[in-house]
């Protein structure tokens, strides 16, 4: 009798969260399916859902209209190589603040995140003029340089957070054994914090991917990310539904899946050691 | 507690990080502050001249500026208020046994991993379009008139899109939180005979409290600069309607090349960031010593 | 050779002074057991010689040279922790071939080192199991492996059974004693735990509040006391302590007298009391007496002494054995 009513409630609690699942998704999967429709079935009334005829010309047209490709391998150099500089910059500090605290330890991390609290735009004018001066203007290796400070605070955080959980007797016992402190950071310490240092990396992968502020007003058109590729649409020209559809799905469809496959690491970093 | 080689080894270590994010701070901060000080327009090189406080005062007096800060914290508080609550909901139904919560978890996620620019064609296009969008095809079927939201409420409409982003994070967050409480503890409540209810409010809401906390801090930083969800919507408008301070800098700096006021506006934002700031490193650093 | 001394040796964090001066000479070959209550600072100590912390003031000399400022690798010392401290992502082989590979062994050696190192401490089956994989007792014996293939001058162990339960504890403590007969090396040993620092040590160092109390072999302490603290701390149930008129009787200010040499009799006696808690262990029965204007006594008495709650029994102390302070909590010898 009991498992009766269990399985009954567990049956309505599925039909509640999938309703709701779906509908949180279903502007994503709208897109997705927009993106394969005519430009005139993308708009028709009553709109279709499943039943239309198939067509992956959209996705051509955008590659050849935008150079698709070109984009993309700009996000990928931009999120990419702004995490890989940000962990070389961040493990050796948050090792230092996670092993070898001070009574400033805590003020300094928490002036790290401060450094997140200004607002872009405060500083938006001299990076604008800086960059257009050394030429780093529309260049990836200026948006490295400005999505590797912006991330940062986030990076050294987070590694400061699950560097805190690994106990220091470890490293002291390899610094019984003999290591010396590179030693200590290369066998003992990164392999232990491998499953965090993952976890960080994906995280601001992610944000780094989406990161509309800079990009938009540092690149125009050589080093333009996926994010800029995509405002370049926001402008109509006639029927454009589906191909903005395609173009939208290309451009988020790679994190997704990065961030899907990822999701529990995804979500432990992201609550800062808040929550064990 | 170390020996004076290993502090001294971390001194070095941390030195990288401190040293790139002063300057990250300092160097672009006081140039606008200099800036900001003069008249100074790219379209006019060369006329540069010292201007005072005149930017501010022209700054502080614009009528757009007092809707910018309205703007501004409307987008925040709008915002946090629906993923919180939202966040709350979603993860108490998230944290019930069902079949296939892993799905529902992934279908859940996604609108988090969607960069802004996307999320805002999307929604603007696709949904809030008053004659193509499906908002209006489901007024219509309704027998409604289709409503123009960008037009008419874009405020709202904005807060609408954002909050979507961030639903997932908040809810993410929130269900990790709950999932960590001890199952001895609530069995505890239970024997005590607390209710649904009472067991909510005494003993997983205070569980909580750490991760709300969390959510705040994160969505509050990047809340504060909203940009590419009003840029490719509404572009601050009809008017000023959907300007906040972001955006409101950077038309003055990109859109009209008044280096001077955008500057003036840029550190106006600052302040007012950091009181934000301060306020909210109190409360985190309160409840995360705990 | 591990003859290890401390020279006036301070630690001072902040404004707080942990230890504030100690000397103490440890010679090769014997196991020293420091021991006191938590936050007395014997585990302060033991990081100052192992070198994980710095000394504020005065000198360390390990085997006739001064280590002050080396750093933990260049002492020469092995260390067992609280929390074996094992390396989670590395086999039991590699756990105990690291400290080896770290001091560049050419591998044949490694590998002959630790099969020799996995044998004496029965680890041969497990050696490419993760750590995760071993129960407590053997992620002891892998810690105890990791110190041992080094041939340290000396051991150092950091409270390392207080992670076991009891009966593993005290085969533990057996393992340990055994192989510190046959590595005759000079260990230290960290614990709170009075039983293991008697069962163990061939010398005891008391310590309080970053103060040395006594220093002595198990059964000096046991027997001579110095002090109020030592007499307090070393033995099992805690010596009884009386003060006021009845002290006064032997012109003490405090006598101390151990439950063990306490004689109890229903008929008659120097101190008459009623039974209050009566615990049985079978072989032995601990009586806590209520002595009329003395307080509760506990007393050791055979499992067969028939008395229950609320009996009036008499105590007389064994008066040789009675320990007399003076008011500064001295001895009296």
């Amino acid at each position: 009798m009991a498992r009766n009513v269990s399985t009954r409630r567990k049956l309505a609690v599925t039909a509640v969260a999938w309703t709701i699942g779906i509908l949180i998704f279903f502007p994503i999967l709208w897109t997705f399916l927009t993106s394969f429709k005519t430009e005139a079935q993308a708009i028709a009334s009553p709109p279709a859902f499943l039943f239309f005829d198939w067509t992956t010309e959209n996705y051509f047209e955008v590659q050849s209209r935008s150079n698709y490709f070109k984009h993309f391998l700009n996000s990928v150099v931009v999120s990419f190589g702004s995490t890989l500089l940000g962990l070389i910059v961040a493990i050796p500090a948050a090792w230092a603040m996670a092993f070898a605290p001070t009574k400033r330890t805590k003020d300094v991390l928490m002036w790290m995140l401060s450094t997140k609290m200004m607002p872009p735009v405060g500083v938006l004018v001299p990076m604008y003029l800086m960059f257009r001066n050394s030429g780093l203007l529309d260049t990836r290796t200026g948006l490295v340089i400005v999505l590797t400070l912006i991330n940062l605070p986030i990076i050294i955080w987070m590694l400061y957070t699950y560097f805190k959980e690994i106990p220091g007797e470890i490293l002291e016992a390899a610094r019984m054994d003999g290591a010396s402190l590179s030693k200590e950071i290369i066998y003992v310490l990164t392999p232990m914090a491998i499953p965090g240092i993952a976890s960080t990396l994906l995280l601001n992968i992610i944000l780094a991917w989406n990161e509309a502020f800079w990009t938009l007003n540092l690149s125009a058109a050589k080093a333009a990310p996926l994010t800029a590729f995509i405002a370049s649409y926001s402008s109509p020209e006639g029927l454009f539904y589906a191909k903005l559809s395609a173009a939208s799905t290309m451009a988020i469809a790679p994190i997704l899946i990065l961030g899907w496959f990822s999701q529990k690491q995804l979500v432990r970093g992201l609550t800062f050691g808040a929550v064990k | 507690m170390a020996t004076l080689h290993t502090r001294s080894a971390a001194r070095l270590m941390i030195a990288p990080s401190v040293l790139l994010l002063l300057a990250w701070m300092i160097v672009p901060l006081a140039m606008t502050i200099y800036f900001s000080l003069l008249r100074y327009n790219l379209l006019m090189p060369g006329m540069e001249e010292f201007a005072g406080l005149s930017n501010y005062t022209y700054f502080l007096t614009d009528p757009a500026f007092f809707q910018a800060i309205f703007n501004t914290l409307a987008i925040v508080l709008g915002v946090l208020f629906i993923t919180v609550i939202g966040g709350i909901a979603l993860s108490l139904l998230l944290d019930q046994p069902m079949f296939g919560q892993g799905i529902v978890r992934i279908l859940v996620i996604a609108p988090f991993l969607i960069m802004p620019t996307v999320a805002a064609l999307v929604w603007k296009n696709m949904f809030m379009n008053p004659v193509n969008g499906l908002f209006a095809w489901l007024a219509k079927l309704v027998g409604l008139q289709p409503f123009d939201f960008l037009a008419n409420a874009p405020l709202f409409s904005i807060i609408l899109i954002v909050a979507w982003q961030w639903l997932p994070f908040a809810t993410l967050i929130l269900l990790t939180a709950l999932q960590s409480l001890d199952e001895e503890q609530k069995e505890a409540a239970q024997m005590d005979g607390a209710g649904a209810w009472s067991r909510f409010f005494y003993l997983v809401l205070p569980h909580l409290s750490r991760a709300i906390t969390v959510v705040i801090l994160i969505q509050t930083i990047f809340l504060l600069s909203v940009f590419a969800e009003i840029l490719v919507t509404t572009n601050g408008g009809p008017g000023t309607q959907s300007t906040n301070l972001t955006f409101l800098v950077y038309a003055q700096a990109l859109l009209q090349f008044d280096v001077g006021g955008a500057s003036a506006g840029g550190i106006i934002a600052v302040i007012l960031a950091n009181i934000v700031a301060f306020f909210l490193m109190r409360m985190i650093g309160k409840t995360l010593e705990a | 050779m591990g003859s290890i001394t401390l020279k006036n040796v301070s630690k001072v964090f902040g404004a707080h002074a942990v230890i504030p001066s100690i000397d103490l000479d440890i010679t090769d070959g014997e196991f020293v057991v420091f021991v006191g209550p938590s936050g007395c600072g014997k585990s302060t100590l033991l990081r100052l010689i192992a070198g994980l912390e710095d000394v504020s003031d005065g000198q360390i000399v390990i085997d006739g040279r001064n280590a002050t400022e080396l750093p933990p690798a260049k002492r020469g010392l092995s260390m067992v922790f609280q929390s074996y401290a094992l390396y989670p992502h590395m086999s039991v082989r590699s756990n105990i071939a690291f400290p080896l590979k770290m001091a560049g062994e050419e591998k044949a050696v490694i590998d002959k080192k630790v099969a020799d190192a996995a044998r004496v401490l029965n680890l041969t089956d497990y050696l490419d199991r993760k750590p995760r994989q071993l129960s407590g007792g053997q992620r002891q014996r892998v810690a105890i492996g990791r110190a041992i293939v080094r041939q340290p001058e000396a051991f150092l162990f950091d409270e390392p059974l207080s992670n076991l339960d009891a009966a593993l504890r005290v085969n533990m403590r057996l393992e340990i004693s055994q192989l510190h007969q046959q590595l005759k090396t000079t260990m230290i040993y960290v614990t709170h735990d009075q039983v293991e620092a008697m069962t163990m040590a061939d010398k005891i160092v008391v310590l309080n509040r970053g103060r040395i109390e006594q220093v002595g072999s198990p059964l000096e302490l046991y027997h001579k006391p110095d002090n109020l603290f030592v007499a307090g701390f070393i033995g099992s149930p805690k010596m009884n302590f009386i003060s006021g008129a009845p002290a006064a009787a032997y012109q003490a200010h405090t006598i101390g007298i151990r439950p063990e040499h306490l004689a109890l009799s229903k008929e008659q006696g120097t101190w008459r009391g009623t039974v209050g808690v009566a615990e049985h262990l079978g072989s032995d029965t601990f009586l806590h007496v209520n002595a009329d204007g003395i307080g509760t006594l506990t007393a050791r008495v055979s499992g067969d002494f028939g008395v229950t709650h609320g009996d009036p029994v008499f105590l007389t102390p064994d008066v040789q054995r009675l320990h007399k302070f003076d008011d500064k909590g001295l001895a009296i010898r």
